[in-house]
């Protein structure tokens, strides 16, 4: 969009670009290296993933698949995701809305603790949750008192992947929200809309594209999370295992195909998470356009 | 704990491969990014939306793939284990999965800066009689800079931190290519938790330092913004 003027001119002045355009040759031999590094790091290990993963047939592909140990990794990993991506949303909702909306002290300190998760090593993060809950942590002995498993448990794969999953939806919707402002909810405010409506009819509605955005990217990295998960599990086949430990396991017993098999539905998550992403941006894109030759201020469809 | 001649190997590793990643993005990202933004060509768009693959495929499985695709008999190393470079089970590999997870940072904080950069003084500095190369070195390169250290320092912080894609591929053998994050799993296993603690303060203060540094690089790149 920005580029289209600088482009359009560009063409009408000819040949007296020189000075700012590289010559040809210089600018398809960087397309070229561009391309070949991409090639090589993106496409060749998407590629073989897929390759791998059929090398034996379909029928060891789905085999491999419906074995029941990679079955209850797969139901676990889709557990997993749908406890955490809805609990990250509440949370990323309410923390971007207080941060764009309001001024309180601590502010900036909220912000920075959002980011947190994008800093720490997944290990660590995974550490800190045995030091907090495994049976020699902090509060080890008293839930073991009362029964309660968390580390080596379903429940400390889930708090692995809130934790790690955190900043996603906050992320997306910090910016969005600090753009649209709060002069759309006072005016709903003052026609004599409650919380609820202003929330439901004007909030919401200007900030979808980025919640939705959030909530893709959010669930891709709960789905797909390794290292923080790795430690919290326990890996009992069958029982904690999620799909990327599956993956290991399978790997680490030299049975690279069926490693693969499962490795193939992650990466076809990654390549669905990629479209819709692309998807969601040419939407924003196009509603920004439609809002503005509209030249209603804010004014979404 | 903390300096056992073990955990000193997995630090070295992890920082110098770490450091060796973030330097190859860094020169490759503000190349995407300058291919991305400045040029036409077949395949961009989808090329643009590639670039996020490293971010949205789990990192077991890039880890998985890579080991397969550097293997003596996989698709690359089929060619390049014969010629002495074998990325699978070596440091190599460690700096090949380290630059994969990185790879998008770079591009992803330089595209909007070089999408904002103004034209007219690249068109000033022509008119005035400047070649490209001069152009390009005294008058694009100091208004990017700021954002490419951003994301050198962002892919760098990553790295460090990695654990999922490494462990697949680099073999995992102490004092060789046994990564600082690997070492703190290998302690819980052990129940070791003093020594699991003590590696990790190590990388949190390191990737504390990082945070701050990167918080100062983006304050100093919003400087050239308006």
């Amino acid at each position: 969009m920005i580029e289209t003027p600088t482009k359009k001119r560009d063409e009408a002045v000819g040949k007296s670009q020189r000075g700012t355009e590289e010559s040809v040759a210089v600018k398809w031999i960087l397309i070229s290296v561009a391309l070949a590094f991409c090639v090589v790091f993106l496409m060749l290990p998407l590629v073989n993933v897929f390759v791998q993963a059929l090398a034996k047939g379909w029928s060891f592909y789905w085999a491999a698949l419906t074995h029941p140990d990679s079955w209850a990794a797969i139901r676990l990993t889709l557990l997993v995701s749908a406890i955490s991506v809805p609990l990250n949303v509440l949370f990323g909702f309410a923390a971007s809305w207080a941060i764009a909306k309001f001024e309180f002290r601590g502010k900036s300190f909220l912000i920075t603790l959002i980011d947190l998760p994008f800093s720490v090593s997944p290990v660590v993060a995974g550490l800190m949750f045995v030091l907090l809950f495994g049976l020699q942590g902090f509060f080890g002995e008293w839930l073991d008192a009362r029964n309660v498993h968390i580390v080596f448990a379903v429940p400390g794969i889930v708090l692995a992947t809130v934790f790690i999953t955190f900043p996603f939806v906050a992320r997306e919707l910090i910016p969005v929200m600090q753009a649209t402002g709060t002069e759309q909810e006072q005016a709903a405010l003052t026609l004599g809309a409650n919380g609820w409506q202003t929330f439901w009819h004007v909030t919401l509605p200007s900030v979808k594209w980025g919640l939705l955005y959030g909530i893709i990217l959010c669930n891709a990295r709960a789905m797909g999370e390794f290292g923080a998960v790795s430690v919290v599990s326990g890996h009992i086949t069958g029982q904690t295992d999620t799909m990327p430990l599956r993956v290991e396991k399978l790997y680490n017993e030299y049975n690279g195909q069926a490693a693969f098999a499962i490795a193939s539905l992650l990466a076809l998550l990654a390549l669905v998470t990629l479209g819709l992403k692309t998807l969601l941006e040419w939407k924003q894109a196009r509603d920004y356009r439609a809002a503005s030759a509209a030249s209603i201020p804010g004014g979404t469809p | 704990m903390a300096t056992t001649d073990r955990a000193l190997a997995a630090y070295r590793l992890t920082f110098l491969a770490s450091l060796i990643a973030a330097v190859v993005n860094a020169v490759f990202g503000t190349l995407l990014a300058w291919v991305l933004v400045r040029y036409e060509f077949p395949g961009r768009r989808l090329l643009d939306a590639m670039v996020d693959f490293p971010f949205a495929l789990p990192t077991a499985v890039a880890g998985l793939t890579l080991s397969s695709l550097f293997a003596a008999n996989g698709w690359l190393g089929r060619f390049l284990v014969p010629l002495g470079i074998e990325g699978a089970f070596t440091p190599l590999g460690v700096v090949i999965a380290l630059t994969f997870v990185g790879m998008p940072f770079v591009v992803r904080t330089l595209q909007p800066v070089l999408q904002n950069l103004e034209r007219e003084i690249e068109e000033a500095a022509a008119t005035l009689g400047a070649s490209r190369y001069r152009t390009f070195s005294s008058i694009v390169l100091p208004s990017i800079l700021p954002a490419i250290l951003t994301g050198f320092a962002l892919a760098f912080a990553r790295a460090v931190g990695e654990y999922g894609s490494v462990v697949f591929i680099s073999g995992n053998k102490p004092y060789q290519t046994e990564i600082s994050p690997y070492l703190i799993f290998m302690r819980l296993e052990e129940y070791n938790y003093t020594g699991a603690i003590a590696l990790a303060v190590v990388l949190l203060l390191f990737s504390f330092l990082l945070l701050g540094a990167i918080n100062l690089l983006e304050q100093w790149s919003s400087r050239f913004e308006h």
